[in-house]
């Protein structure tokens, strides 16, 4: 193997290496979101540090008493709730999350949709948006979270949407949209797709597997349009 | 039942024989995920001695898992034979450890004794061996299976040639299986793991790996690693199917899980016997395993990983398979935390795998959040070298660019072939030779004019 590809390809593994150990810079986050004027409130999971979070997944997805008091203490109700995690990628929230954020709040408030304050979430599973969801209230979840990074992007996001979240909710109630960055699925595509899954969701009240079936069965004039 | 055991005056006990089973297990990150791992070293040890003591047919009297609710433990005791079983019923597992590291155990020996020997029997004599043990006892076992290549001769190492692309698309997976067959690899099969999960996509797949292989004469098997059921749907539509893939674990829960059974495994094994694509003595089923799939599905039942992933193996032995092969890394730092765990893993399910009769290959990998490198995959693919693996999967430049995970390198089969002399099949072998790829020494020729040619001067596939 010559050494410059060699050498490449540690580079990359560094990277994701990286991205997996490092912190999410929330203050510079909070920064670029504060001018929405929705409010943000950062909470963690019960895994502490990182090298409890990938050995845990199941702390990873649960909140302390201490936070599901502070998020129960706001007035409840609203359409949806958005979530930004960490997750596996600190760099993929770091680069990518309040472009994608500022673009789907813009895009749902247009559409006179009610969006909860931002809930910034540290070590944190996909499933800790059920929770956090549901103790606010919000019709429809819409959860960002680094991806697991790949030798070949180490900054992709991932995009969970579910309706009627609950804690227990299974994988088979949630829509996914993956490897959201530059280079791969753009910031104005997901939204697109995004804006499109809530408001089919909140038309009839389904996520995931079953989705599409509702709206196939929906007397749907914009069908063609989709 | 519960066991103990006495160290200076400490008592040590242990509620029942799962519950001994886990806290023996060499330390790993999913048994302290599940809640069942030992304290710390000292209860470890406690729990290994304890288990050293035990008589290994106490495994035909007391079930981990209880057959009337689990038809893997149903098929564990149905094909348990009590006669193969006699040249070490009367051993303790510390014994039985002694037997087969002894030099008078050799091929004959253990072979002989492949049907005695349960799942649970074979995962408790692995937690008191250390990876030379593992090793060791591999590599007096050899498992040979065969479709048009001959796979597991003892001193050769077979390769999976992986040729997975993002979305599947023909030119890319063509392209990638090229790039591996350029370096020598795809003896074991060339197999693609699809992102795709329709039957359109699979029949597309195999047709195009059939074409490349015909076109090419390469003497391999080709697979797509598509679900079982459309395997069924692809060869009653008659697509050139080979070999069929499944995943399987160790509980009929976790199989549920993968949405599989015995009898629908079976449905399968007879389906592709049915296409006669293969001599009549051929293996036609290729199997994958790795140690947490069970817990991952909430399916262990308290029992610790290894151990499940063991009696995965008496699923896949149901089906005389061409390739088990044990995803070792690939399920991330929850279940196997760092290279450590992941090379001592990835020892124990070849031994266990081959003391069970199986053509055991290993997945030599691992993910970005593990605490793991390709130094530890250095380690590892060198250390099963030396326990006689069947084979190992490569992808180019170790970068599995579909599943976003690190395997082994298509050069990391060179690094097999010429430094640990180690030849792929013997046919294969003879191929690489024919088109120009290799010398007769097997070391790879810098232009294979013979191959490259034809490639420029024909339209290889038909896509």
């Amino acid at each position: 193997m010559p050494t410059r590809a060699a050498q490449s390809f540690l580079l990359d593994h560094a990277r994701a290496r990286q991205a997996v150990w490092s912190s999410v810079d929330w203050a510079s986050v909070e920064a670029g979101l504060n001018e929405l004027g929705l409010g943000i409130i950062e909470v963690a999971s019960k895994a502490g540090d990182r090298a409890t979070y990938v050995r845990r997944p199941d702390l990873g997805r649960t909140l302390s008493a201490e936070v599901a008091e502070r998020l129960a203490s706001m007035t409840p109700g609203c359409d949806v709730a958005i979530i930004l995690a960490d997750g596996l990628s600190a760099s993929a929230i770091d680069i990518n999350a309040v472009p994608l954020t500022r673009a789907i709040v813009a895009r749902l408030s247009a559409r006179q949709l009610s969006i909860a304050p931002i809930v910034l979430a540290s070590q944190a599973r996909v499933a800790i948006g059920d929770p956090i969801a549901a103790i606010i209230g919000a019709k429809v979840s819409v959860m960002i979270i680094g991806e697991r990074p790949g030798l070949s992007a180490a900054d992709s996001l991932g995009i969970y949407l579910t309706h009627s979240p609950a804690i227990g909710t299974p994988d088979s109630k949630r829509n996914c949209i993956s490897n959201v960055r530059d280079g791969g699925l753009a910031i104005v595509d997901a939204t697109d797709l995004v804006v499109s899954l809530v408001v089919d969701m909140l038309k009839v009240g389904v996520s995931g597997v079953g989705l599409k079936a509702a709206l196939d069965v929906l007397p749907c004039p914009d069908a063609n349009g989709r | 039942m519960p066991y103990k055991t006495t160290i200076e005056g400490t008592v040590f006990r242990f509620n029942d024989l799962k519950d001994l089973m886990a806290k023996a297990t060499p330390e790993r990150s999913g048994d302290q995920l599940a809640g069942i791992a030992a304290d710390g070293p000292v209860e470890r040890l406690a729990a290994q001695i304890a288990l050293a003591d035990l008589p290994l047919k106490t495994f035909l009297t007391e079930e981990l898992i209880p057959p009337e609710t689990d038809e893997v433990s149903r098929l564990i005791q149905d094909r348990h034979d009590p006669i193969a079983f006699a040249a070490v019923s009367s051993l303790t597992v510390g014994e039985f450890r002694e037997w087969l590291l002894a030099p008078k155990t050799a091929q004959q020996q253990l072979e002989d004794l492949t049907l005695g020997l349960t799942p649970e029997m074979v995962a408790a004599v692995s937690k008191i061996m250390r990876l030379q043990d593992l090793i060791s006892v591999a590599s007096k076992r050899e498992v040979v299976t065969k479709f048009r290549s001959t796979i597991g001769l003892k001193g050769r190492l077979s390769t999976r040639n992986q040729p997975n692309h993002p979305v599947d698309d023909s030119y890319g997976i063509a392209a990638s299986a090229l790039d591996g067959l350029l370096m020598g690899s795809g003896d074991a099969v060339i197999g693609v793991n699809p992102a795709t999960d329709t039957v359109e996509d699979y029949v597309r797949i195999v047709a195009l790996l059939d074409e490349l292989r015909t076109r090419l004469a390469i003497p391999t098997q080709t697979c797509c690693l598509g679900h079982v059921t459309t395997a069924m749907k692809a060869m009653a539509a008659k697509a050139p199917v080979d070999i069929v893939f499944q995943s399987v674990a160790g509980s009929q829960k976790a199989n549920d899980g993968f949405g599989v059974s015995l009898s629908l495994l079976r449905e399968a094994y007879e389906a592709v016997r049915a296409l006669k694509r293969g001599p009549a003595d051929a293996h036609l089923m290729y199997f994958e395993t790795g140690q947490g799939a069970a817990l991952s599905a909430d399916a262990h039942f308290g029992v610790d990983q290894q151990t499940m992933e063991v009696r995965a193996y008496a699923v896949a032995r149901e089906f005389d398979p061409l390739l088990v092969n044990t995803v070792v890394g690939f399920i991330g730092p929850e279940y196997l935390f760092n290279g450590k765990q992941i090379i001592r893993a990835g020892l124990e399910d070849h031994f266990c795998g081959k003391l069970l009769g199986l053509p055991m290959g290993v997945d030599v990998c691992y993910t970005n959040h593990a605490d793991a490198d390709q130094e530890d995959m250095d380690v590892l693919l060198t250390l099963l070298c030396a326990a006689n693996v069947n084979f190992v999967i490569t992808v180019p430049g170790a970068d599995d660019v579909m599943l976003n995970y690190q395997s082994l390198a298509h050069h990391d089969a060179v690094y097999c072939r010429e430094t640990l002399n180690r030849p792929p099949a013997p046919e294969f072998e003879r191929w690489l030779v024919e088109v120009g790829l290799t010398d007769e020494a097997g070391r790879l020729l810098d232009a294979p004019t013979g191959l490259t040619d034809y490639m420029a001067n024909s339209r290889l596939l038909g896509i």
